[in-house]
């Protein structure tokens, strides 16, 4: 399923829910609640599950249902009961500390859309596919990949930087379904399980920070410098 | 034969982290990971040896045993068999951790099978994957002392190195999609797939690409101004762990650069490429000399010097041909035997003053003449100073720079190594010879193991310092030729 000659509907649709899954990414942008990230992540997850699908029906490739399943599960489901019992756990409900305020870093999220735009498009231009759905794709996998990169550094909570990690991921997942399909089934599945080993990890590393440095937000680790 | 080695070195380390998690006593778990870590040398040496009869090719093309994967498996089979030897006597130094020593050599073995397989894996994906499971291992092997600063030291670690891996699996995407124009949507990812049709990608995505993974790996590799996580990790972990850390890992993920940029190199912008890597090698440089002139720890001291042989790494890679690649690859050797010495002593020190700070370490060498003398000799070595190996690398890797043309980059590197080479002696002479005062206390006897690998490490690197053998240096240039030209 080269990019450059897509059947009309299936590009409005895969473009149409890669913007969906970028507001997503501008929901958690935006919210200060530990509870909306986890819902706007699941939400962005399925999304992408569904994108999936998608592809997989209209380029033929049928191990991307596989994909599709055990992404709705891993990262729609699993993922977020994991992430939503360490909240539980830790007792904290919102960002308390953040760098910038919600609405700033959605301007500052805005800014990272337009420079992936430009980039995104210099590229599709020289590669001769300024007009196709690749040139939305790079845009979306490229500023989700940024809002990430916005999230860890404006946000100090553990978990909230559990999910800018996973925001990040989440955007190379959503460009690579629609700009290389056929990318070896083997990778992806070992990347679904690799994400989740990551997510168990941080689990046994949030409780020890809670134990040993009494806090989990990362303001308070500033005992190593120079 | 090949095939059989590669198995055995593979299957011994796992078997020895199987038999820690089974077996939950703390003896045999040292005999095992010290067993394992005796056959992964030989073997590793042997598979070394055996690359050079071209590469080979296993399971479908998965795995690849070619010269300069196999040279990383031999720089890291060396720093793992000494830091096995040496973490028998460390790790029993441990106050309170006894009783969960099986843990720690089960991650040990298990971090050392990871940085083996990196080496060895042919398809790029699969190389992201295993690289990231090495920062999973080892952020609980950083964590393992359980204090509040190896806690810190851990998150830090696995969330600076996870985001930065993250943008080299983006770049990743991106090289498997440049490729699918010429290959067609669905290929195996080989490096020499990517390499063989790198000639027809599109130069601009291949320097997208290029720079996100070069950014990527650079974060593992410690590349200034992605480093932030490494002074931590590599402080507050375990001096064996620091050694394996600085002396494996560093070089599993520079491989990673060496092959991306051997396919940009023939997509047509290799000097663009090399340019931004001598860049970064020449910022890590300032970065690691300013830390280090004014430096309060000890083993941080050693980290930020991590950061600048990566940097002089990085540069004789940049540099490219004969003289950088060999360089580099001579580097890579002498750095991994040094650092194990310089950790290893830290180590010693630390334990003996119950101190991190160099300002409390006093008297050294009235204290251990000997264990003193060793890490007085693998100081001056790190420096760069003769007769040691590091000399003759850096120098060679001086000389690639001025036929690559990048006299900025050589006159930087001088002047920075020249700043490196005082600020750290500096604080050597502080903690051997210190201005009369209050002398320092010093609590432990050491035992032979924490001794012996501080004279395995030596000895080679002054060996490697006055001969270099001629077998090597073909080795070498057999290395620069297959990467200059994209034969595989």
């Amino acid at each position: 399923m080269p990019v450059a000659h897509l059947d009309p509907l299936a590009a409005s649709i895969f473009s149409l829910m890669a913007i969906a899954s970028l507001l997503l990414a501008f929901v958690m942008l935006g919210s200060r609640w530990l509870n909306n990230y986890l819902y706007a992540f699941a939400a962005e997850s399925w999304v992408i599950a569904a994108l999936s699908a998608t592809v997989g029906f209209y380029g033929g490739y049928p191990e991307l249902y596989l994909i599709a399943i055990l992404t709705a599960m891993f990262r729609g489901l699993f993922l977020p009961y994991l992430l939503w019992r360490i909240v539980k756990r830790l007792d904290v409900t919102r960002e308390i500390h953040e760098f910038l305020q919600p609405s700033s870093a959605l301007v500052a999220g805005a800014f990272c859309v337009i420079f992936s735009l430009m980039v995104g498009y210099r590229v599709g231009q020289s590669l001769g596919l300024a007009a196709t759905v690749a040139v939305l794709a790079l845009t979306v996998m490229l500023s989700m990949k940024l809002i990430g990169f916005l999230m860890l550094a404006v946000r100090h909570e553990a978990l909230s930087q559990i999910l800018g990690l996973l925001v990040l991921e989440n955007g190379i997942f959503l460009g690579a379904q629609i700009l290389v399909p056929g990318m070896p089934v083997l990778i992806e599945i070992v990347i679904l399980f690799d994400l989740l080993i990551v997510v168990a990890c941080f689990g046994v590393l949030v409780r020890y920070l809670l134990a040993h440095a009494g806090t989990t937000s990362s303001l308070k680790l500033k005992r190593l410098v120079g | 034969m090949v095939g059989a080695l590669l198995l055995v070195m593979m299957l011994s380390p796992a078997g020895a982290a199987a038999g820690c998690l089974l077996i939950h006593r703390q003896r045999i778990a040292e005999g095992l990971n010290l067993v394992a870590s005796v056959i992964v040398f030989v073997t590793a040496m042997a598979v070394t040896i055996l690359s050079a009869k071209g590469p080979y090719l296993f399971w479908d093309n998965y795995i690849i045993v070619d010269m300069p994967g196999a040279w990383v498996t031999l720089c890291t089979a060396i720093v793992y068999l000494l830091a096995s030897i040496y973490s028998v006597g460390y790790m029993r130094l441990l106050e309170g951790e006894g009783e969960k020593l099986w843990s720690f050599y089960a991650l040990f073995s298990s971090f050392a099978l990871t940085i083996l397989l990196s080496a060895v894996m042919n398809n790029a994906g699969l190389y992201w994957i295993v690289i990231e499971l090495t920062t999973l291992v080892s952020t609980f092997l950083v964590g393992f002392e359980r204090a509040a600063e190896s806690v810190e030291a851990a998150w830090k670690y696995i969330i600076i190195v996870s985001a930065g891996i993250s943008l080299a699996l983006l770049g990743t995407v991106l090289f498997y999609w440049s490729g699918s124009f010429v290959l067609g949507p669905v290929y195996d990812m080989t490096w020499s797939a990517l390499q063989q049709s790198a000639s027809r990608m599109n130069p601009a995505l291949v320097i997208l690409a290029y720079l996100l993974v070069l950014i990527g790996y650079g974060t593992k590799v410690g590349l200034a101004p992605m480093h932030t996580w490494l002074p931590d990790a590599h402080s507050e972990s375990p001096a064996p762990v620091s050694a394996m850390l600085s002396g494996a890992l560093l070089n599993a993920a520079m491989l990673g650069i060496v092959r991306y940029l051997a396919v940009a190199d023939s997509a047509g912008v290799g000097s663009f490429a090399r340019t931004v890597l001598v860049a970064l090698g020449v910022l890590s440089l300032v970065i690691g000399a300013l830390f280090i002139v004014r430096q309060d720890g000890i083993k941080r001291l050693m980290a930020y010097s991590s950061v600048e042989h990566m940097g002089v790494i990085a540069l004789g890679v940049g540099f490219g041909g004969l003289f950088g690649v060999a360089g580099a690859l001579y580097h890579m050797l002498n750095h991994s035997l040094n650092k194990s010495l310089m950790f290893f002593g830290a180590g010693n020190v630390m334990r003996s003053f119950g101190t991190k700070e160099i300002a409390e370490i006093r008297d050294v060498w009235r204290f251990y003449p000997v264990q003193g003398s060793l890490w007085l000799a693998g100081a001056a070595a790190i420096t760069g100073a003769p007769p040691f190996g590091l000399f003759l690398s850096e120098l060679i890797i001086l000389r690639g720079g001025l036929e690559a043309r990048y006299a900025w980059a050589v006159a930087a590197m001088l002047i920075l190594l020249i700043v490196i080479f005082v600020g750290f002696l500096n604080h050597f002479r502080e903690m051997y010879f210190p201005p009369a005062g209050p002398s320092g206390t010093c609590r432990v006897a050491l035992s032979a193991w924490c001794i012996a690998p501080m004279w395995l490490a030596l000895a080679p690197l002054l060996l490697f310092g006055l001969w270099w053998p001629s077998a090597m240096w073909q080795h070498f240039s057999a290395i620069a030729h297959t990467l200059a030209s994209g034969a595989p």
